[in-house]
């Protein structure tokens, strides 16, 4: 191919050294512009920050700065280019993939303070938030005028929106409601120039290149976000969920396509098979069949009216394809209850065994059934289980794999378990991320998924924003001479979330 | 194709060493859009075909030169649809066209645009090289969303060559009602009725009239429609209504006068610029035929928090987009260097200089 010479500047090639960072002199300047309550430098006061929901990666920070205004945002930026040094913004902690792991020589910029709700426009349908807003605080916000903040990732009481928007989150209700991208109106960032920029409007488009995109999802490599405007949703007036219960994975995963090829999109539509529905069943007794080898749950909402004849298609649909029970919720609490078991999918696993590792690839729907016989096939080969949920409308599966991390050689063998699962949900045509993010735990399978020319182009994209790589360096995108070292050797442990305490599905 | 991505390959890769441009084209069906563009023209439409399509997987693989016909006839077939309607203006254009203008019809403001439905696509940048971004998965957060920006860069960063579109069911149901409202009930309204669970997935007001179209299940199509009261139009008369605001060919877009489109927050409030007008997308998409200065038309649609493109007609060789702060201006001109670092594609398409 040709063009493919690597850039004269060796961009994208090996990481940057930022070993000559001087903390005195960072934390001089620092003190220049932020109160001595927004600027921690102790290891004591540091540690609360040494990871993020990946808790096996553990890195103190230099420095860890507090700001409470965009200004103070910018000033931290400006020293922080001027000096060379690099930057991690943070909001809740909540990541999976180590997104928001400190760099040893960076500074850990927190958007903790940035909690505000600045405006429920309910009229507009828009609310326009601090970056350190929960999510779920948004809907609360909103819930008055009968509005709500549609996407819902299962840590959503307390992950912040700032962070949603660095990870383009998803949840159970992505494949009608969309992504976070999708619910966006305009995002405010600062660049690490120090410049304030707006990417998208109030408007429904902006001029130029639509860098809304490009920003969402970015992991904090691109900007930091300091205001957030987003859609709201009216609330539903109804939702009902059906349940049903397959002697077979493959049939389930066909009950799921002939649900969307009858031109029917649920509010959600999820899938677990036998191991997961038994481990949950053991915890929260939602009342799930023990014999099946698979459960849907597949969610209608909408009006009164439209909830009905919706139900009724959806469960001629799964009668049609061979559901062996199909049950649907008479009453919210009934609905709650099919929910709990999925919702608890997660911590039900944390129950049957020490530690567990969660997996996000999404794959075509079609592909289903080929990668659960594979994920068999691999708990044989690496004598270790797995259990297996899904958001099975949008392909997006999160196969659990149960280990003991105290058990000699067991967390090695888990990655790779792990790392063969990612690199089929590529082959069969998918990603090795579906909302988790890629962090630092992914970034070997990177990859996998990409070319050099693609991952030259990720780094030209990050140099546009910023030239000199000082946002959250190291994270989400690998340096060709990672990928080439890629698959001699493992990088460093991974271990399974922490924030035990938060729903995970 | 391998043959066709070589010689396209070298048509980029001696343009770029040459100081030469190249203008991308389909069908050339919007060609009026944007600024004027220098370069020889490249010829999408022998990258043509379907790649890919699972009615059940909600995803369509297409090749760029695609005509969009062909692709909404097959679609059709199934029962599906793109979603985010893109207008037609002229018969042949193609899906590539479609994705590099970036234009959504009268759907747009009820389920989002071009962007939102984009789930990856394949490109070639102004080094020759083939990219891959996203993918034909619902959820994918690997790597920047290059293929999402690709959509409304009217050829100005790469070349794509095959892109995957999220598609959506047709409504089972559909119903089309009018009120006689001033424009400022019309906006209320609008507004209001976007905060309840409704079924509207169009609405245009104009010359003291507001039509509203609702699509759902038939339940929901029902309900709204004894809810809201108005007047039901014949099924005939909607549909030409909803494809002639979709495809400019009702009378509003006739003539040559210029032809503005004021993108504002959905709440502005009346514009109140000379011209006539028409509103879309809930009051989002302000349409103007005036002759009143550009500044003037750029002042109002900014104060409404809004901007304004020269959509049609009028002068092409100055700023036909709204003009950028300059800290994106410069952030803008980075990206299009990144991708195309000897400015190689229809330089000038966008803005000057990009």
């Amino acid at each position: 191919m040709s063009g493919n010479a690597p850039d004269a500047s060796g961009l994208g090639h090996a990481e940057r050294d930022f070993s000559k960072v001087d903390k005195r002199r960072l934390i001089a300047a620092l003190a220049r512009v932020l109160p001595p309550a927004s600027l921690l430098h102790d290891p004591e006061d540091l540690r609360p920050y040494e990871c993020d929901g990946m808790a096996a990666l553990r890195q103190l920070p230099l420095v860890v700065a507090l700001p409470e205004t965009e200004a103070e945002v910018a000033d931290i930026l400006r020293i922080c280019a001027e000096q060379a040094v690099p930057v991690v913004a943070r909001g809740a902690g909540t990541g999976l993939s180590g997104g928001a792991q400190p760099h040893r020589f960076g500074l850990v910029l927190s958007l903790a303070r940035f909690k505000k709700i600045l405006q429920i426009d309910a009229h507009a349908r828009r609310a326009v938030v601090q970056p350190g807003v929960r999510n779920l605080a948004i809907s609360e916000a909103a819930a008055p005028y009968g509005l709500y903040y549609a996407p819902d990732p299962s840590s959503q009481i307390a992950c912040t929106i700032g962070g949603n928007v660095a990870e383009n989150s998803g949840g159970v209700h992505c494949l009608k409601y969309g992504l976070t991208l999708h619910n966006l109106l305009k995002v405010r960032g600062v660049t690490m120039a120090g410049d304030v920029l707006e990417f998208g409007s109030l408007a429904l488009d902006a001029p130029g290149y639509d860098l809304l995109p490009l920003v969402t999802g970015s992991e904090g490599m691109l900007a930091v976000v300091t205001e957030v405007t987003v859609k709201l949703t009216p609330r539903p007036q109804l939702a009902r969920c059906v349940l049903a219960a397959f002697d077979d994975v493959v049939k389930a995963g066909d009950a799921v396509a002939a649900i969307i090829a009858a031109g029917i999109i649920p509010a959600g539509l999820e899938m677990m098979d036998q191991p997961a529905t038994a481990a949950v069943e053991e915890f929260v007794h939602a009342g799930y069949p023990l014999d099946a080898q698979a459960i849907l749950l597949c969610e209608a909402d909408g009006t009164p009216e439209e909830v009905a004849e919706e139900i009724a298609r959806v469960r001629a649909l799964l009668e049609a394809s061979g559901a062996t029970e199909v049950r649907v919720s008479s009453d919210e609490a009934e609905r709650m209850r099919f929910w709990a078991g999925r919702k608890a999918a997660f911590p039900a696993a944390g129950r049957i065994s020490p530690d567990y590792y969660c997996m996000d690839g999404t794959i075509p729907r079609k592909r289903l059934g080929e990668m659960l016989q594979a994920i068999q096939a691999m708990e044989r080969k690496y004598a270790m289980r797995c259990i297996n949920v899904f958001h099975a409308g949008d392909g997006n599966l999160h196969p659990l794999i149960l280990f003991d991390a105290n058990r000699p050689g067991d967390q090695h063998t888990a990655e790779a378990f792990g790392a063969e699962i990612l690199e089929l949900s590529v082959a069969l045509g998918g990603t090795i991320t579906g909302e988790h993010g890629v962090g630092i735990e992914k970034i070997n399978q990177m990859c996998s998924q990409f070319a050099t020319p693609e991952i030259l182009a990720f780094h030209r994209v990050k140099a546009a924003f910023d030239p000199a790589g000082l946002l959250n360096p190291g994270k989400a995108i690998p340096t060709l001479n990672r990928c080439a070292e890629y698959g001699r050797e493992r990088m460093g442990s991974t271990r399974p979330p922490a924030h035990p305490d938060l729903p995970r599905f | 194709m391998n043959d066709l991505i070589d010689a396209w390959r070298e048509r980029v890769c001696t343009a770029a060493a040459a100081g030469g441009s190249i203008a991308i084209r389909g069908g050339g069906t919007k060609a009026f859009y944007g600024r004027t563009v220098v370069g020889e023209p490249l010829d999408t439409r022998a990258c043509r075909g379907i790649v890919n399509y699972e009615p059940s997987e909600l995803v369509v693989t297409v090749r760029a030169g695609t005509p969009l016909a062909e692709l909404e006839a097959l679609l059709a077939e199934h029962g599906q649809m793109l979603a985010f309607e893109p207008p037609r203006f002229a018969p042949g254009g193609t899906v590539g066209g479609c994705v590099a203008a970036g234009l959504a019809g009268p759907r747009r403001a009820a389920v989002g645009g071009v962007r939102d439905f984009v789930l990856g696509l394949r490109m070639m940048d102004g080094r020759g090289d083939l990219l891959r971004f996203g993918g034909e998965v619902m959820k994918n957060v690997a790597g920047y969303d290059v293929s999402r920006a690709m959509a409304g860069s009217l050829g100005t960063l790469g070349l794509i060559v095959v892109v995957s579109l999220k598609v959506l069911p047709r409504p089972p149901a559909e119903a089309s009602l009018s009120f006689e409202l001033d424009e400022a009930t019309a906006l209320h309204r609008l507004n209001a009725w976007g905060g309840q669970p409704l079924p509207i997935s169009a609405s245009v007001w104009r010359d003291g009239v507001l039509t509203l179209r609702l699509s759902g299940a038939v339940a929901a199509v029902d309900a709204a429609l004894r809810g809201l009261g108005g007047e039901r139009l014949p099924s005939a008369p909607a549909d030409a209504l909803w494809a002639g605001l979709r495809d400019h060919t009702d009378a509003f877009f006739a003539g040559d006068l210029p032809l503005w489109r004021l993108s504002v927050p959905g709440d502005a409030l009346a514009v109140a610029l000379p011209g006539t007008q028409l509103v879309e997308w809930g009051g989002a998409q302000r349409w103007l035929r005036s002759t009143a200065p550009a500044a003037d038309i750029r002042a109002r649609t900014a104060a409404l928090g809004g901007h304004a493109t020269l959509f049609r007609h009028g002068d092409r060789s100055g700023d036909v987009f709204h003009p950028l702060p300059a800290p994106m201006r410069a952030l803008q001109r980075n990206l299009k260097h990144a991708f195309d670092p000897a400015g190689v594609f229809s330089p000038g398409r966008l803005y000057e200089g990009l």
